[in-house]
C-alpha cells in the first residue's frame, strides 16, 4: 500500500468517523458521552491523512518509487476499509428485537435500602422500563399504584409468541447492549411486528414472569392504550 | 488479498476516479502485472462499492448478519478515540520523550521496573486498545520488555476509570473494586517477572517502522501516527469481527447451565471474557448483569478480559509478532484464572 493509498484510506476512515458523530448516525452504536471523544479522534485521523499526503505529494515520485518500500507497509491496513463500508455504506440499525431475543433480561437492581421516592406529578407519568421494573419487582409496585405510567420501548415477541415490551441497556456500546424486558396484559398490542416502536399508557399490575433465558424476574405491565411511534433519538436505555 | 487481485483484474471497465492528480506520475519500473498500483485497487474497490451498495444492503437483511453489523460497527466506533489517543501518545513517547527519560524513570534493576512499570498504569485512563502501542512503543525506546508488559496488562485494568465503573456497577461491594485492582496487579506483575526469568528478547518482532531519526520531528509524529493506526487498527478490525460473530452465535441460555457449579462458571466465564472482548470500560456492567454466577466468578471475569482477549490476542500480533503472543496470551490467562480466583475465595 502506498504512501498516498494510506492517505486516502485514514481520510475515508476519519471522515466516516467525524460523519458519525456530527450526525446522530453514531447514537446507533455507543452512548451520547463519547462524542467529543470520537470528533477529536476523528479530526486527529483526517489531519494525519491530510498531512501524509502534503508530505507524499510534496516527496513526489522519487518517493515512490524507493525500491521495495512498500512490501514493509502494513498490508493489514486494508481493512479499515471495512468500518469505512459500515459506517458509510450501510450503516446498520440499533439493536432490536433479535438481540433482546437473544439475551436474557437485565435484572433490575433495588435502590440500596432507602424507600422509593414518589413518582414525579403528570398524569400519565412517563417512566424509563428500568425504573418501572426495579418499582414493580423490589417495591411490591408501592410508588406505582394509582398511577398513569407512559413508557416507550419495542416490541419483541416472548419465546411463547406474546409481545413484550423491550430496550436495550448500554453501558459503553452495542457489543455490552442487554434487553430489559416488560410483560404485557390488558391492551396488548397484537398483530404488531417485532422491532415496531410503540408508547404504552397502562398501569402497575401484580402479575410476574420468568426471562427463560436467563430465569430473572420480569415485571409486568397492564396496558391501556398503545400508539406507534418513530424510533427516539436515542435508542438505548 | 484475492478479493483485492479480482477487483484490480476488473480495473479495465472501470474507469478508476482518479482523486489525487499525483496518479499520473505513477509509472513503477517494474514492467510486470505489478503496474497497478495500491491506490488504483482502492479506487477501483470503492467504485465497486458504491455501485453494489444496494446489493450488500439487501445481503445484511438478516436479521443476524444486521446485528452482527451493528455490534462489529459499533465495537469499532467505541475503540476509536482510546486507539487513536493510545496511537498519538505512544508516537509522542517515540519521538518526543528522550530515551534517556526512561532510564531516569524506571528503577535501574529490571526485577523492581516491573513493579513500577505496572503501578504507572494507573495514570493511563483508558481501554486495552490504547495500551497495546504504547507498550510498544516503550520497548522501542529501550525500556525492559518484562516492565513494558507489566505495564501493558495492568494499565487498562486498574485505572481509576475502570475502577469506577467497577464500583458502579457493583453497588455496596467495595471489595469487588479491591479484589479487581488487587488481583490485576499482581498478575501484570508476575507476567513481568515470569519474562524476566522465562523470556526471550528474539519472540517480540516488533514491526518495522519508518525510521524516526533524522527527520523533523513533526514529520516522525505523523509518520509514527500513520503507520501504527494502519496496523494496529487493522488488527482491531480483526477483532472486532470475532467479537461480533461470538456476540451473535453463542446463546446466552449456555451459561445458564454452567453457572450452578462453582469450577465450571470460573472456567466458562474466563473463556467467555476472552471470546467476548468488551472494553475494560464496559466489562463490570455486563458481569454485573452475570447475576446466576458466583462472585468469584465474576471476578475472574474482570481480570482476564482487559489481559486476554480475541480483540487483545489479534492487537498483539501485529504489534509484537506471533511467536510471542502464542506464548504469552495462554501463560496470561492461566495466571489471570489462578489469582482471580484466589482474591476471590480471600477477599469476596
Amino acid at each position: 500500500m502506498s504512501r498516498l493509498t494510506q492517505a486516502v484510506v485514514l481520510l475515508l476512515f476519519g471522515g466516516a468517523i467525524l460523519r458519525a458523530s456530527i450526525t446522530d448516525l453514531y447514537l446507533r452504536y455507543v452512548k451520547e458521552g463519547l462524542r467529543p471523544f470520537l470528533l477529536a479522534a476523528g479530526l486527529l485521523l483526517v489531519a494525519a491523512a491530510v498531512t501524509t499526503l502534503w508530505q507524499s505529494l510534496r516527496a513526489g515520485e522519487a518517493e515512490e518509487d524507493h525500491g521495495h518500500s512498500h512490501s514493509h507497509e502494513p498490508r493489514i491496513g486494508w481493512l479499515l476499509i471495512l468500518p469505512v463500508l459500515g459506517l458509510l455504506l450501510v450503516a446498520p440499525p440499533a439493536l432490536g428485537s433479535f438481540a433482546a431475543g437473544k439475551s436474557g433480561s437485565v435484572s433490575a437492581t433495588p435502590v440500596s435500602d432507602s424507600d422509593y421516592p414518589a413518582l414525579p406529578a403528570g398524569d400519565p407519568v412517563p417512566v424509563s422500563l428500568l425504573d418501572y421494573a426495579s418499582r414493580a419487582l423490589f417495591d411490591e409496585g408501592k410508588s406505582l399504584t394509582g398511577r398513569n405510567v407512559k413508557l416507550t420501548g419495542f416490541v419483541t415477541p416472548a419465546p411463547d409468541g406474546s409481545p413484550m415490551l423491550a430496550r436495550i441497556v448500554l453501558s459503553c456500546c452495542a457489543a455490552d447492549g442487554r434487553p430489559i424486558k416488560l410483560g404485557l396484559t390488558g391492551q396488548v398490542p397484537l398483530e404488531v411486528p417485532a422491532d415496531t416502536w410503540i408508547e404504552v399508557t397502562g398501569a402497575y399490575s401484580t402479575q410476574r414472569g420468568k426471562d427463560p433465558v436467563n430465569e430473572v424476574d420480569v415485571a409486568y405491565l397492564e396496558v391501556k392504550t398503545w400508539q406507534e411511534i418513530d424510533q427516539p433519538k436515542q435508542p438505548y436505555a | 488479498m484475492s478479493q483485492n487481485r479480482l477487483d484490480a483484474e476488473e480495473i479495465d471497465w472501470t474507469p478508476p476516479p482518479a482523486p489525487e492528480p499525483a496518479l499520473a506520475p505513477a509509472e513503477p519500473p517494474v514492467p510486470r502485472a505489478r503496474r497497478i498500483g495500491s491506490l488504483e485497487v482502492l479506487a477501483a474497490l470503492l467504485v465497486l462499492l458504491v455501485i453494489l451498495r444496494g446489493w450488500l444492503a439487501g445481503l445484511v437483511d438478516s436479521e443476524r448478519l444486521q446485528t452482527w453489523t451493528t455490534v462489529f460497527v459499533s465495537v469499532l466506533v467505541q475503540a476509536v478515540p482510546f486507539l487513536v489517543f493510545g496511537v498519538a501518545l505512544s508516537a509522542v513517547i517515540a519521538v518526543f520523550v528522550p530515551r534517556s527519560f526512561w532510564a531516569r524513570a524506571l528503577p535501574r534493576h529490571p526485577a523492581l521496573a516491573v513493579p513500577a512499570a505496572g503501578l504507572a498504569g494507573v495514570i493511563l485512563p483508558g481501554c486495552e486498545c490504547g495500551s497495546v502501542p504504547i507498550a510498544g512503543s516503550l520497548i522501542r525506546r529501550g525500556v525492559t520488555p518484562a516492565a513494558a508488559l507489566a505495564f501493558l496488562l495492568a494499565a487498562p485494568a486498574i485505572n481509576p476509570i475502570v475502577l469506577t465503573a467497577t464500583a458502579v456497577a457493583f453497588p455496596g461491594k467495595p471489595e469487588m473494586v479491591v479484589a479487581r485492582g488487587v488481583a490485576s496487579l499482581i498478575v501484570a506483575v508476575a507476567m513481568g517477572w515470569l519474562w524476566l526469568r522465562l523470556g526471550r528478547t528474539d519472540w517480540i518482532r516488533l514491526p518495522h517502522r519508518p525510521d524516526v531519526d533524522g527527520e523533523s520531528k513533526w514529520h516522525a509524529f505523523w509518520a509514527a501516527v500513520r503507520h501504527d493506526v494502519m496496523h494496529a487498527g487493522g488488527y482491531l478490525v480483526l477483532g472486532a469481527a470475532a467479537t461480533a460473530t461470538i456476540n451473535v452465535v453463542v446463546p446466552a441460555s449456555w451459561l445458564q447451565r454452567l453457572a450452578e457449579n462453582p469450577v465450571l462458571s470460573v472456567l466458562a466465564l474466563a473463556v467467555l471474557a476472552v471470546l467476548l472482548s468488551i472494553c475494560s470500560e464496559a466489562d463490570a456492567f455486563v458481569a454485573a448483569s452475570l447475576s446466576q454466577f458466583s462472585l468469584t466468578s465474576r471476578l475472574v471475569f474482570l481480570v482476564v478480559g482487559p489481559m486476554v482477549d480475541l480483540k487483545l490476542i489479534a492487537m498483539q500480533t501485529g504489534v509484537f509478532g506471533r511467536r510471542f503472543v502464542v506464548r504469552f496470551a495462554p501463560a496470561t490467562f492461566a495466571a489471570a484464572i489462578l489469582v482471580g480466583t484466589g482474591a476471590g475465595l480471600l477477599l469476596l
